[in-house]
């Protein structure tokens, strides 16, 4: 039977079983003088009986699908005839695929070896036989479970905290699930690093000067050693995000202080809006009027001065993504300068302070770490921020503090080293894997300090 | 409620009104024990004027947006006197509080109606100074509210703000003062760089006390300032209360009859926004002259 198939009947047996479940415990409750004799609602007798109908037969579904095809082929693999065992991981594959292909029919057996059609045709019917056999194993189980569900169903059993437990259960399966899928990410980032760097001396990458990941095709291929030194990456992305937040810090945080203080409710119920469609701009967007706008608009502007800005500058690109994450910045300001309590400005006003010597002495000063908390979260936002900079920044990996000039970023380099068809053994792609665990790592450090600095804040006023 | 009463209308009935009310608005300074006629509606009874009077607030109307929360409301308030506003929750007696200072300016939608002058000064005029003002008529409030800085900077804040030490000296001599003026000196002298917030929180309200007299204000206006302090705690600020009593002129809104009875001269009561009675302390609490003070003060509601 189809896996689908499995899954609706699955259902269908604990929908039953919620009937089922719920029936039997009005039906024990009806004589005894209604439900309220029962130790829980008659549909927690329900949802226990359907869960224990449906939960251990998804379970050991889903083990089935994660660990089925993996035994039947070692098991026709080490079955094959000795003489044409494969010799190593390679050999070992490619007669794997064979076998495969041939058990599907995507390959004439005609013309292939015995060996080879015996094991595909062993493989063909072992599938069969454990798809059938599990089917059987899961419809027996549910059924047992539908039967203890129904079987436990009486007057003093706990049927609500049986079910309150799944339940909890279940949400801490999705935490978890949440956070393995990131430990994963990580380790998987990880070990190609490390591959990375048995060509590449971390420290030579960490701390070298030069970038030009080109490597030699062939062996007499001339002037392509490639050098993997990741400084003016990193140093390019600084620069980025300091010209980023040099325009956002002060916007974003200005703004935030007019729409939590000043402004009135209409004017609020307006720019607050208007802010958030600034957010919900995508990035690409951004990028070509980085590249398409602004970028062309600061080279004439500095032609007509006589200063020399590049088509692609690092202003071009920090200016645009600065204005991108003004939003970000403005929206969680106005959350923690909001926060403050109004006792602190009553405070501050019925001492005869001025509303602006009320907000820079008292609120701000409140709200500080809320804000520094919020600006290390928008750096890091930026240093991760890739559209903008792979179309406005350029590609020349320069090692300069001049914002007038092209730089590259970390995330411009991952993304034209994995675009294309790519060796994966190469050191120049895994150059991309080494990148993005510094980039992780940074951004990981910003914030984890963002966050402890939020969580100080919280303790400010009781 | 009679129609009259719409705020726009206030001005006009009162001088269209009958004989009364005419008589009361030619002269602001009767003689005590008189009966004030402010409507056909309501009255207010009692000892309403002062000879000598810091504060002088004539038929004042509040408004939430729509909502009148003050109903014609007209006392002096004397040089040096300590005044307690009780009355039932939501009397609006806070509101009428935060009148004296302008404080309601920062409630959007509220607006003040009426004549309200300090030492014959219009605090509503246009061209009046709020900053100013609120230098001159300090405020504490229900709940300690300290800002997050250390100690030393609360107190600190408003001679700062105002330029009232020129050197580092001045302001230690200040805040020293202040301190000990709010009796909380012996304290904190040794931790004045520790954060206010730390206190208890009957020293934080000792703090906000000494914060709001360290700018040398007239009057002194605190809303509730013992209903989130323990008893011992509450002793202490009445003690302090009787104190500053001697320098400044003390407006008090309670919820404690007890506290009212202890702390202050006179006793105003308050009842859904309408100033009922105005009389000595010691005269409300003994021998009401309103059957609704009367009824309030034995316990028959509030």
């Amino acid at each position: 039977m189809q896996t689908i198939n499995i899954l609706f009947l699955l259902f269908g047996l604990g929908l039953f079983g919620f009937y089922l479940g719920r029936g039997r415990s009005r039906a024990i409750a009806n004589p005894l003088g209604g439900i309220r004799q029962l130790h829980s609602l008659p549909s927690y007798y329900g949802l226990h009986t359907a869960l224990w109908c449906a939960l251990p037969s998804l379970f050991i579904l889903g083990f089935w699908l994660i660990f089925n095809e993996a035994l039947i082929n070692s098991i026709v693999m080490s079955s094959v005839p000795i003489d044409i065992a494969p010799i190593d991981t390679a050999s070992y594959n490619l007669l794997l695929n064979k076998v495969t292909n041939i058990a599907s029919g995507v390959m004439p057996r005609d013309g292939q070896g015995a060996g080879v059609v015996n094991a595909a045709d062993s493989l063909s019917s072992l599938r069969v036989t454990s798809r059938w056999s599990m089917t059987l194993l899961l419809l027996v189980l549910a059924m047992a479970g539908l039967f203890w569900g129904w079987y436990k169903v009486s007057v003093d059993f706990r049927a609500r905290p049986a079910v309150e437990k799944v339940m909890q259960n279940l949400l801490l399966g999705c935490a978890c699930l949440a956070i393995f899928t990131t430990v994963g990410i990580v380790f998987s980032v990880l070990f190609e690093s490390i591959q990375f760097f048995r060509t590449v001396p971390i420290y030579d990458f960490v701390f070298g000067l030069e970038w030009s990941p080109q490597t030699a095709i062939r062996e007499d291929q001339v002037g392509s050693s490639g050098s993997f030194g990741a400084v003016p990456l990193f140093v390019g992305t600084l620069l980025v995000s300091a010209v980023a937040m040099f325009i956002a810090v002060p916007v974003g945080l200005m703004s935030a202080i007019y729409l939590a203080e000043y402004a009135s409710k209409n004017v609020r119920t307006f720019a607050k809006p208007a802010l958030e469609i600034l957010a919900g701009i995508p990035t690409v967007v951004y990028g070509f009027f980085a590249a398409l706008t602004v970028a062309p608009f600061l080279r004439d502007l500095g032609n007509s001065f006589g200063v020399s800005i590049s088509s692609e500058s690092a202003l071009a690109a920090g200016g645009v993504m600065g204005i991108m994450i003004i939003p970000f910045i403005s929206s969680l300001a106005d959350d923690v300068i909001t926060a403050v309590p109004q006792s602190m400005r009553d405070g501050s006003l019925a001492m005869g302070a001025t509303q602006s010597e009320t907000i820079l002495k008292v609120v701000i000063p409140a709200a500080l770490p809320g804000i520094v908390g919020g600006i290390m979260l928008a750096v890091s936002r930026a240093i991760g921020e890739t559209m903008i900079v792979v179309m406005a920044a350029g590609m020349a990996a320069n090692l300069t503090a001049n914002p007038l000039d092209s730089v590259t970023t970390v995330t411009v380099q991952i993304v034209t080293l994995l675009t294309g068809d790519q060796e994966f053994d190469s050191p120049k792609t895994l150059a991309a894997f080494a990148l993005g665990l510094m980039l992780f790592t940074v951004t990981l450090m910003l914030n984890i300090f963002a966050l402890h600095i939020v969580k100080k804040y919280r303790e400010q006023y009781e | 409620m009679s129609p009259v009463e719409t705020p726009k209308a206030v001005k006009v009935v009162k001088k269209s009104k009958t004989a009364p009310k005419s008589k009361k608005a030619v002269a602001p300074k009767i003689a005590p024990m008189q009966t004030l006629d402010i409507g056909d509606h309501h009255v207010t009874v009692g000892e309403i004027f002062s000879d000598k009077p810091k504060m002088t607030m004539r038929n004042i109307n509040v408004f939430y947006a729509d909502k009148q929360a003050i109903h014609d409301v007209s006392i002096d308030i004397a040089e040096n006197e300590v005044i307690a506003m009780i009355g039932p929750s939501g009397c609006g007696k806070s509101t009428f509080l935060r009148a004296l200072n302008r404080m309601n300016d920062t409630v959007e939608g509220c607006r003040v109606e009426g004549d309200i002058r300090m030492d014959g000064e219009d605090l509503y005029a246009p061209k009046l100074d709020v900053v100013e003002l609120r230098a001159r008529v300090g405020m504490v409030f229900q709940k300690p509210n300290p800002f997050p800085k250390s100690i030393y900077d609360n107190v600190a804040y408003g001679p700062k703000i105002h330029g009232l030490a020129d050197t580092r000296v001045d302001l230690d001599e200040i805040v020293e003062n202040s301190l000990r003026k709010a009796s909380l000196w012996e304290e904190v002298k040794e931790r004045l760089h520790q954060p206010g917030t730390g206190l208890s929180g009957g020293q934080q309200q000792r703090l906000c006390i000494a914060r709001a007299i360290a700018v040398s204000p007239e009057v002194i206006l605190m809303d509730e300032p013992c209903s989130a302090l323990d008893p011992i705690a509450t002793a202490k600020i009445e003690e302090l209360i009787e104190e500053l009593s001697q320098n400044f002129t003390i407006a008090i809104v309670t919820h404690s009859m007890q506290q009212a009875a202890r702390v202050s001269h006179r006793t105003a009561y308050f009842h859904l926004g309408k100033l009922i009675e105005v009389n000595p302390t010691k005269q409300v609490f003994t021998m009401p002259e309103h059957p609704l003070t009367e009824a309030y003060i034995t316990g028959r509601f509030g």
